[in-house]
């Protein structure tokens, strides 16, 4: 049994974000950082490892400079780090990108009891669409929204969050999971981890890979390929008319109470 | 090659909308879905269609028509009672490959956003997740930019007989806002986050003229890969932000002394007779609970007054409260984003201010 967890290195968006001149993002210029909710992924996968034994693999596609991120997710613990990378891919929207993640898993191999663990959502695009996509494309049943995993056997039972409440799924494996901050909470790497982090495999699939599978298609990848496309970006204009409120603070803090009681809000 | 429907974009018409229900209710998002979905298809010359799934559920038909729709496609069976991926995704494909729709526009709830990205893969086609804004009409696209962004539309070139949906979200992080098409292929597909569209009035000759069609699907147990076992409400009662008046919002700048900035939030939020909520921040790092979270990736609210109180002003963030009637922001960095959309704006620090705002707000009203 192995699990294979796809992750995605992301600019830490707390900070400044740079665009390219095609609209792109400027990922060079910014911190990386593993996004968050792919840590829950690995974590759970971890655990799992920790009752079963199992093999951890994580995923990435992106720059060769995503390969740091790999070395510390697999000195927190996995056993393998792919990274899928080359310049056919770049530019992929969510489908491409599910397409190329679908072909460079089934080059992985995927067996009767594996699994695959996603995070929910990455913080730089913020839509959810991957793990669905790659599911679809890899003809696997998906939960997403995991805020508990059993695994017995060829089954796992999962507890999927709703807004209002939430349900239990039963299903076989293989199957994909999507997990969310709720899960757990992702451990340290240790220093044994990190000495034995540079001894791991670790793998490149590039195009010349992948490019027999029939999902690297060039019409489907990439900037070319992807369905949706980038038609404006744009800032919103300032809506100005910000009056500052100078001043001590009780004398500022009395003009807002008055400003609210005139306005007859309070 | 995969790229079934792309040969002939033209076949593809309508505007349609997933009518998500949970225990035979509908969720209120649809009704926001097809409101905005109404407008579209007008502009497009062309019919509003629900598409419903369930098991008995065709009593929702009337409320789906009053709120816009021409017609619903009803699917009906045990199978469909609960959301499951497996069924939901095949019996929307089915009927979508064979009805051909323009637009597919789906509510980003937790069963939308499962649902969504697993169809347009099968459909293989793009889809644009939490919209904030959808056009057809380039005119109106063109309108709404000269109001929403800082492009100078009038030196650009425009294709009014362009008819792609044009999707815009925040994108980059919430950093920047994007518009999204999907030009070659169909169903252009959306989600849209609860609260981000207006609900038209409900209109009862619409409820009276809607149509309902029953499609032909198949579907037998063996299509179902996955089984939910329970489906459990929580008691926990929803926050309700969208309905609020006040909202007090927090961000980072609480991060000092969490404690104390979720007390004084709330002292305020009590003597306004409102609510708390937070920024992303706040929610990913476990000061607040999910449903407190104001945003793109969260609800989408309209106060009377909004008070961000140490919240820097993403666009992400943004794109969930710039539409309050009045913004007040208390924030150390005077050049914040936030104070470029706030209506008041106080540069300090946020656990002196807020306490003798609350107590100022007290006296005002006691003496007005």
């Amino acid at each position: 049994m192995k699990i294979i967890v796809c992750v995605k290195q992301v600019p830490d968006t707390s900070g400044k974000v740079a665009v390219n001149v095609d609209g792109t993002l400027n990922r060079a210029s910014m911190q990386a950082i593993t996004n968050p909710d792919d840590m829950n992924a690995l974590e759970a996968a971890l655990q799992l490892k920790d009752k079963t034994g199992c093999q951890v693999i994580v995923v990435t596609m992106g720059p060769l400079a995503a390969t740091g991120m790999l070395r510390e997710l697999m000195a927190m613990g996995a056993d393998e780090g792919v990274l899928v990378s080359a310049r056919e891919f770049g530019g992929s929207d969510t489908y491409a990108t599910s397409q190329i993640l679908a072909a460079a898993i089934k080059h992985i191999g995927l067996e009767a009891e594996d699994l695959i663990f996603c995070g929910r959502q990455a913080i730089d695009g913020d839509t959810a669409q991957v793990g669905p996509q790659l599911a679809e494309k890899l003809n696997l049943p998906q939960v997403t929204y995991a805020a508990d995993i059993r695994k017995e056997g060829d089954c796992i039972t999962v507890k999927r969050m709703l807004e209002d409440g939430y349900m239990t799924i039963l299903m076989k494996t293989p199957c994909m999971v999507t997990c969310i901050k709720e899960l757990n909470k992702p451990r340290y790497m240790t220093v044994s981890g990190i000495l034995n982090a540079c001894s791991k495999p670790l793998t490149t699939l590039d195009y010349e890979a992948l490019k027999d599978d029939p999902l690297i298609d060039p019409a489907t990848i990439g900037l070319k390929g992807s369905p949706t496309n980038i038609f404006k970006s744009f800032t919103p204009p300032r809506k100005g008319g910000c009056i500052m409120m100078d001043g001590d603070a009780r004398t500022v803090c009395g003009e807002l109470a008055n400003m609210l009681t005139s306005k007859y809000i309070i | 090659m995969p790229s079934n429907n792309s040969t002939n974009i033209a076949a593809f018409k309508d505007v349609w909308v997933f009518c998500e229900q949970r225990q035979g209710k509908l969720m209120p998002t649809v009704l926001e879905l097809l409101s905005e979905g109404r407008k579209l298809a007008d502009d497009l010359g062309v019919d509003l269609c629900g598409i419903l799934l369930g098991d008995q559920v065709d009593h929702l038909v009337s409320e789906l028509g009053g709120y816009g729709a021409d017609k619903v496609y009803v699917c009906e069976s045990p199978l469909l009672k609960d959301y499951t991926t497996d069924a939901y995704a095949k019996v929307i494909c089915d009927v979508t490959s064979e009805q051909k729709p323009e637009i597919f526009l789906i509510g980003a709830t937790h069963i939308g956003r499962d649902l969504g990205p697993r169809c347009a893969a099968r459909l293989h086609t793009g889809l644009c997740a939490d919209c904030t804004a959808l056009d057809v009409d380039t005119k109106k696209y063109v309108r709404f930019l000269r109001n929403a962004s800082t492009l100078n539309v009038d030196g650009m070139k425009w294709d009014e007989s362009d008819r792609n949906l044009k999707m815009t979200r925040p994108a980059f992080g919430g950093h920047l806002m994007a518009t999204i098409i999907c030009p070659r292929f169909r169903p252009s597909m959306a989600t849209v986050r609860p609260g981000v569209m207006q609900k038209r009035p409900y209109s009862q000759a619409k409820a009276d003229a809607c149509q309902i069609v029953r499609p032909d699907f198949k579907l037998d147990e063996r299509d179902l890969c996955t089984k939910v076992t329970e489906v459990v409400k929580t008691a926990r009662k929803m926050v309700d932000l969208i309905g609020a008046d006040f909202i007090v919002s927090v961000g980072r700048g609480i991060s000092k002394d969490v404690e104390d900035g979720l007390k004084i939030a709330k002292e305020l939020a009590d003597e306004l007779g409102g609510i708390v909520a937070g920024s992303r921040v706040a929610i990913d790092s476990g000061w607040l609970n999910a449903d407190r979270q104001v945003g793109q990736t969260g609800k989408t609210v309209r106060p009377i007054v909004y008070i961000a109180l140490g919240i820097s002003g993403a666009i992400q963030h943004r794109a969930g409260m710039q539409d309050s009637d009045c913004i007040i922001a208390v924030n150390k960095n005077s050049t914040a984003p936030i104070f470029e959309i706030a209506d008041y704006g106080v540069c300090g620090d946020l656990f002196k201010i807020v306490p003798l705002l609350t107590q100022m707000v007290r006296e005002a009203k006691t003496n007005h």
